[in-house]
């Protein structure tokens, strides 16, 4: 058997058979393959924009945070702006505008630059707290700057909380794409789980019964987010000391 | 005037926090399609001009540009011209002052596709379905899935260790592939409820029996998706909430006390409460999206359609015009239950009556 996410191997929508475990898509092409495919994509969205939106949210938090006065004022005005407007209102708008050269990087971005807020929200309360501590003081009289305060006396106090954030991040992300490749407005370079979907749905996958094209893409999806949720939730057991049994 | 009533300072305050937001909004929905160089001129003129000639393309051409403001006008309402002959461009700011004036008079301009239909009839003719549909399912999920979320945390046990990861997992699946199995289960294999359109074909909406007995079979899907979502997601986070809540002092006095279990669930579930509203305002935006692609899914004849079609045949005026009244929906939504909150949480209450 051969993986090949772009040849076709028999008619549209076969069931599947010994030969091609989950049959064939509306084109005739082994949906195995194109699941791997798309599996690969979303993976790689999910990452990209899971780091962007953590990186994002995480800088902007712990500056504000440990600035405070104006400067967090002003960055948290536009977190709390950012956090009401949806985002997948703006996601939307954001890759309509673009028709040509919506790449699968691309998609990525925008999921990192739409969903940083609430990250931006969290870190920044906690990085507030922190600033008061002992420790930070300390460093303040011994000279260091703000960028080395930050990242030396304040990030590393906040990593495993980063960790789990970074976890739910890649989880939304990975289901952002799904959502905008459902809607037609998905990568065009690349076989993604959401544009399996949106294939299945607009070429009648659903009345001609063919439920290996929508199904299996459904099951990976939800797999993976439910995996990540899970790591998430069992990470916060090894962190927190007080949830352990 | 405000400086001596705290309540209307606090309700002032949150709404001028809103229409600056609402403004940001405006500009996102100015800017963001412009980000390409999609036109909707161009669009419409690859759609007409086919079987015209060139005199008659460049008319038609000049009169879909001053109807969507991209040229300049004279004070008598002709199109300034330059040495050339050729119309002078509106600049990108100017556009800009005219969308943010016709936004708020709820003018989005006309739609590309059903040209020269107004979008904002499009929009009224699918608002009432998609409030009809979003508004009770958002709600009632909202109260079941915090009482299910409370119930599990406090009889911990077989309920919880059952229900909690069976929210876990509802809340993995993505909204739209929840809609498809819908349509898939009930809809095509087992043919019990109609899955596509808002109600029969051929029927006029309108109030008649027939027509809110046909409407309401059609209804039954599509507030089923929602509402699950909705349910799950909020069990979740009040379960997390409460399981905080027993750990407290005062449930341990209370315990200690003697007080009636009763009263102790009353007080825990008041406390959650608080979050999970405040954290209301995080996910209403997230709701209200899943709730409109389950739209989509069900070909519901309210706004995610709409958004869709529009999506799908780049009908630009119709989108933003979507995007931009479901933001100021989603906005509406956030202001009413910061008030709500302003009123409920006794820590604000105490902020604003000790005139800080």
């Amino acid at each position: 058997m051969s993986l090949d996410a772009y040849r076709r191997v028999g008619l549209a929508y076969l069931p599947p058979t010994s030969e091609h475990w989950l049959g064939t898509d509306h084109l005739g092409i082994d949906m195995v393959a194109l699941l791997v495919a798309g599996l690969r994509s979303s993976l790689y969205v999910g990452f990209l924009a899971g780091i962007i939106a953590t990186t994002l949210g995480t800088l902007i938090g712990v500056y504000g945070g440990y600035k405070g006065g104006l400067i967090d004022d002003l960055l948290t005005a536009c977190t709390n702006l950012f956090l009401v407007i949806p985002s997948l209102i703006v996601l939307i708008l954001l890759s309509g505008s673009l028709q040509e050269g919506r790449s699968l990087t691309l998609i990525g971005v925008f999921i990192g630059c739409t969903t940083w807020t609430w990250t931006a929200r969290a870190v920044r309360a906690q990085a507030s707290s922190l600033r008061s501590r002992d420790h930070v003081a300390l460093a303040r009289i011994n000279g260091y700057g703000t960028l080395g305060i930050v990242f030396l006396h304040i990030l590393p106090y906040l990593l495993s909380y980063l960790f789990m954030v970074f976890i739910l991040q890649t989880a939304s992300g990975i289901l952002s794409e799904s959502v905008i490749s459902m809607l037609g407005l998905g990568p065009y370079d690349s076989i993604s789980l959401g544009n399996l979907l949106n294939q299945a749905i607009r070429n009648e996958a659903l009345s001609d019964g063919a439920w290996w094209a929508f199904f299996p893409p459904m099951v990976l999806i939800t797999v993976i987010a439910f995996a990540l949720y899970v790591i998430n939730t069992s990470m916060e057991g090894i962190f927190n000391p007080r949830l352990r049994k | 005037m405000f400086a001596n009533h705290p309540t209307l300072r606090y309700i002032a305050g949150r709404a001028g926090w809103y229409v600056l937001t609402f403004f940001v909004a405006v500009a996102i929905n100015f800017w963001l399609p412009r980000l390409g160089d999609a036109n909707p001129v161009d669009t419409l003129m690859s759609r007409v001009s086919g079987s015209m000639d060139a005199k008659s393309a460049r008319d038609k051409e000049e009169s879909y540009l001053k109807e969507f403001g991209l040229v300049d006008l004279d004070a008598k309402g002709q199109i300034v011209r330059d040495a050339a002959g050729v119309p002078v461009r509106t600049s990108i700011l100017s556009q800009f002052v005219r969308y943010v004036g016709m936004s708020l008079r709820g003018d989005f301009g006309s739609s590309i596709v059903q040209h020269p239909r107004p979008v904002a009839d499009i929009i009224t003719t699918a608002l009432p379905w998609t409030l009809a549909l979003q508004i009770p399912a958002l709600i009632l999920g909202w109260f079941i899935g915090n009482s299910l979320g409370a119930l599990a945390a406090y009889r911990r046990g077989v309920f919880d260790r059952v229900l909690y990861p069976m929210a876990l997992l509802v809340s993995a699946i993505p909204s739209f592939c929840f809609g498809i199995l819908l349509v898939y289960l009930f809809g095509i294999q087992l043919e019990w409820l109609p899955t596509l359109g808002g109600y029969d074909d051929g029927m006029n909406p309108g109030l008649t029996w027939a027509f809110i007995q046909s409407a309401s079979r059609y209804y039954i899907l599509p507030f089923l998706s929602i509402f699950l979502l909705v349910v799950g997601g909020q069990a979740i986070g009040m379960r997390s909430m409460c399981i905080y809540e027993l750990g407290t002092d005062y449930v341990r006095y209370a315990k200690l006390l003697g007080v009636r279990e009763s009263l102790i669930v009353r007080y825990m579930f008041r406390n959650a409460m608080l979050p999970q509203l405040t954290g209301l305002a995080l996910t209403l935006g997230g709701m209200v999206g899943g709730a409109l692609i389950a739209e989509m899914i069900f070909s519901y004849p309210g706004l995610g359609l709409s958004m869709l079609t529009a999506i799908q045949s780049l009908d630009y005026p119709v989108i933003t015009g979507c995007t931009l009244l479901v933001t100021t929906c989603v906005l509406v939504a956030n202001f009413t239950v910061d008030i709500l909150i302003g009123f409920l949480d006794p820590r604000i209450r105490a902020a604003r009556e000790g005139g800080h």
